[in-house]
């Protein structure tokens, strides 16, 4: 009936079946559950088949792990299938990836079955496991905080710990079993995929789901992907278990490649050893338009800087995210209507969420009739993304005179040297 | 104005700021890798390792003291949104 094989013999298929749970490795079962009827998931996803919620049990001599719960309207499937291999007195432990409620849902209530069990979670995690558990009547009474280096140890099954913050919360932990070169991820190498056939090997094409989960939930912490990755890349990987989607046994590691190749920055041997600038625009009559090209003449006259220029008219903002999250400095120009900037720059500023840009340079500038809001508002939003704006915005009236053209480049110039100076210098700059 | 030198060691650079500069102020500058999420001190996700200099930070407030007891950090960490610098040379990496 079930499988837990890792060898390169094809598997056979198994299949999701109620109250039943699915066992993935030698004493190590599945309880998680199936939510085919999700198609949006923490409002920014899409998922066009649902998703899983998956918890995993680890049975060892000394003891017995339930690694992460599920999402809190699916608790009596996941009690169910949780029964199906283990009694709650047999529960020495509970670890908990990820607190977010597509994981911690069923937590207080296992709690409460099982309440002696003993809580891991991370040392980033207990000021949100208290704001998890403060609208519940259960307090816990034993939970324990670990880190990279920390160990648990079953009797046959070690659980070791690998603290991975901002993989996407600033508590997620991935938990792995050395004695099975098993790997329980969290969201990390997760997707919101739902397939009763559960293994990797078995499931129909996921590879979007894949690449969209990242694109969307782990992208705009690529740093700590990074720093997440150099932890996990020299484990001996025979199974990857994520909190969602597919049981990743064939090829595992090629979906730990997959992310370093995500969160290797792209298209940046282009300019190398140059700092680049990106100016973007949009303009009715041609002032702002003027503008962006006098900031880029200036900027252009700074050795080392590579200066792009974008008319936001095309529409799409999509590829311009991709150039922004390599860029090291942004400058946005709109002119002021009906007292707004323009909707192509705020989809443009209302996409950032999804890249990480702070601590990148920034600068706004527009053209306005008599009024003049946009600059100041593009500015606000900028500082809102903890973008750095050293230098005020540059608002100009109507068309711009010559001189006016050179205070741009004047800006421009600024701009290009604050890229290349080093940053020591520029924070007594600065102050 | 008294100054003082921070080193970020995970990105390897040291950088001279005014007394009364706090450590994310300087580390969102530099890219250093410390994260942040409130700033405001509650939330405990800027928790940073001083690895020496410790004593030229200026001491905890009670809510950052209350914070660090939550979290049960160890000895030596501060939270980069309160700690401000006072003089000397602090280095300082990520948690
Ligand atoms: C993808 C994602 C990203 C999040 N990012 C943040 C964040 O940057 N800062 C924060 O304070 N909370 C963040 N949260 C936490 C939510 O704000 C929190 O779970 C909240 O309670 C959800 O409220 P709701 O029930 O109204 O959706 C994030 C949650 C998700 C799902
Ligand atoms: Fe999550
Ligand atoms: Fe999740």
């Amino acid at each position: 009936m079930q499988t837990g094989t890792m060898s390169t013999r094809p598997a056979p298929a198994v299949r999701v079946r109620p109250g039943q749970a699915v066992e993935i490795a030698e004493r190590v079962h599945w309880i998680g559950v199936l939510d085919p009827d999700l198609r949006s998931f923490d409002i920014v996803l899409s998922t066009a088949n649902g998703t899983t919620y998956n918890s995993y049990v680890v049975r060892g001599d000394k003891g017995v792990a339930v690694i992460d719960t599920v999402k809190e309207a699916f608790a009596p499937e996941f009690f169910q299938r949780l029964e199906s291999v283990c009694s709650y007195d047999e529960i020495t432990t509970i670890v908990i990836n990820h607190l977010e409620p597509d994981h911690s849902g069923a937590l207080p209530e296992l709690m409460k079955r099982a309440p002696q069990a003993h809580v891991y979670l991370s040392s980033r995690a207990p000021m949100m496991f208290k704001a998890l558990l403060k609208s519940t009547d259960v307090t816990p009474s034993a939970f324990t905080l670990v880190k990279t280096g920390s160990r648990l140890d079953l009797g046959g099954r070690t659980l070791a710990f690998y603290q991975t913050p901002f993989l996407h919360w600033p508590d997620t932990q991935c938990t792995y079993v050395p004695e099975l070169g098993l790997l329980f991820s969290g969201d990390v190498f997760g997707c919101h995929f739902c397939d009763d056939r559960l293994f990797n090997d078995k499931v129909g094409d996921f590879g979007f789901s894949f690449e969209y989960y990242y694109a969307h939930i782990m992208r705009p912490f690529r740093q700590h992907v990074l720093a997440g990755l150099e932890q996990l890349e020299p484990l001996d990987l025979q199974l990857i278990a994520p909190a969602h989607g597919p049981v990743l046994r064939q090829n595992p590691r090629r979906y730990v490649q997959r992310y370093r190749e995500l969160a290797t920055a792209r298209l940046n041997d282009q300019a190398v050893g140059e700092k680049t600038l990106l100016i973007f625009y949009i303009s009715a009559y041609g002032a702002t338009r003027r503008m962006a090209e006098a900031i880029a003449t200036g900027a252009e006259e700074e050795e080392g800087v590579r200066v792009s220029l974008y008319d936001l008219e095309v529409g799409d903002v999509s590829p311009f995210i991709d150039l922004i999250e390599t860029a090291d400095g942004i400058a946005v120009g709109s002119p002021t209507i009906n007292g707004d900037a323009t909707k192509p720059v705020w989809d443009l500023l209302s996409s950032l969420h999804t890249i990480h840009v702070r601590g990148k340079l920034g600068a706004a500038f527009g053209s306005f009739g008599w009024s003049g809001e946009a600059v100041a508002m593009m500015e606000d939003r900028l500082k809102g993304l903890r973008l750095h704006v050293p230098f005020e915005g540059l608002r100009l009236k109507l068309v711009p005179t010559e001189e006016e053209l050179a205070q741009c480049q004047e800006l421009g110039r600024k701009l290009a040297r604050h890229l290349v100076t080093p940053p020591g210098e520029l924070f007594a700059e600065a102050t | 104005m008294p100054k003082a030198k921070v080193t970020f060691e995970d990105i390897g650079v040291t950088i001279t700021v005014p007394a009364g500069t706090r450590l994310i102020e300087v580390s969102e500058r530099v890219g250093a890798a410390i994260t942040y999420g409130c700033r405001e001190g509650e939330c405990g996700t800027c928790l940073t390792q001083v690895i020496s200099g410790g004593e030229h930070l200026a001491e905890p407030s009670v809510l950052e003291d209350q914070v660090l007891k939550d979290m049960f950090a160890p000895r030596g960490h501060r939270l980069a949104c309160q700690a401000q610098v006072l003089d000397g040379d602090v280095v300082v990496k990520p948690a």
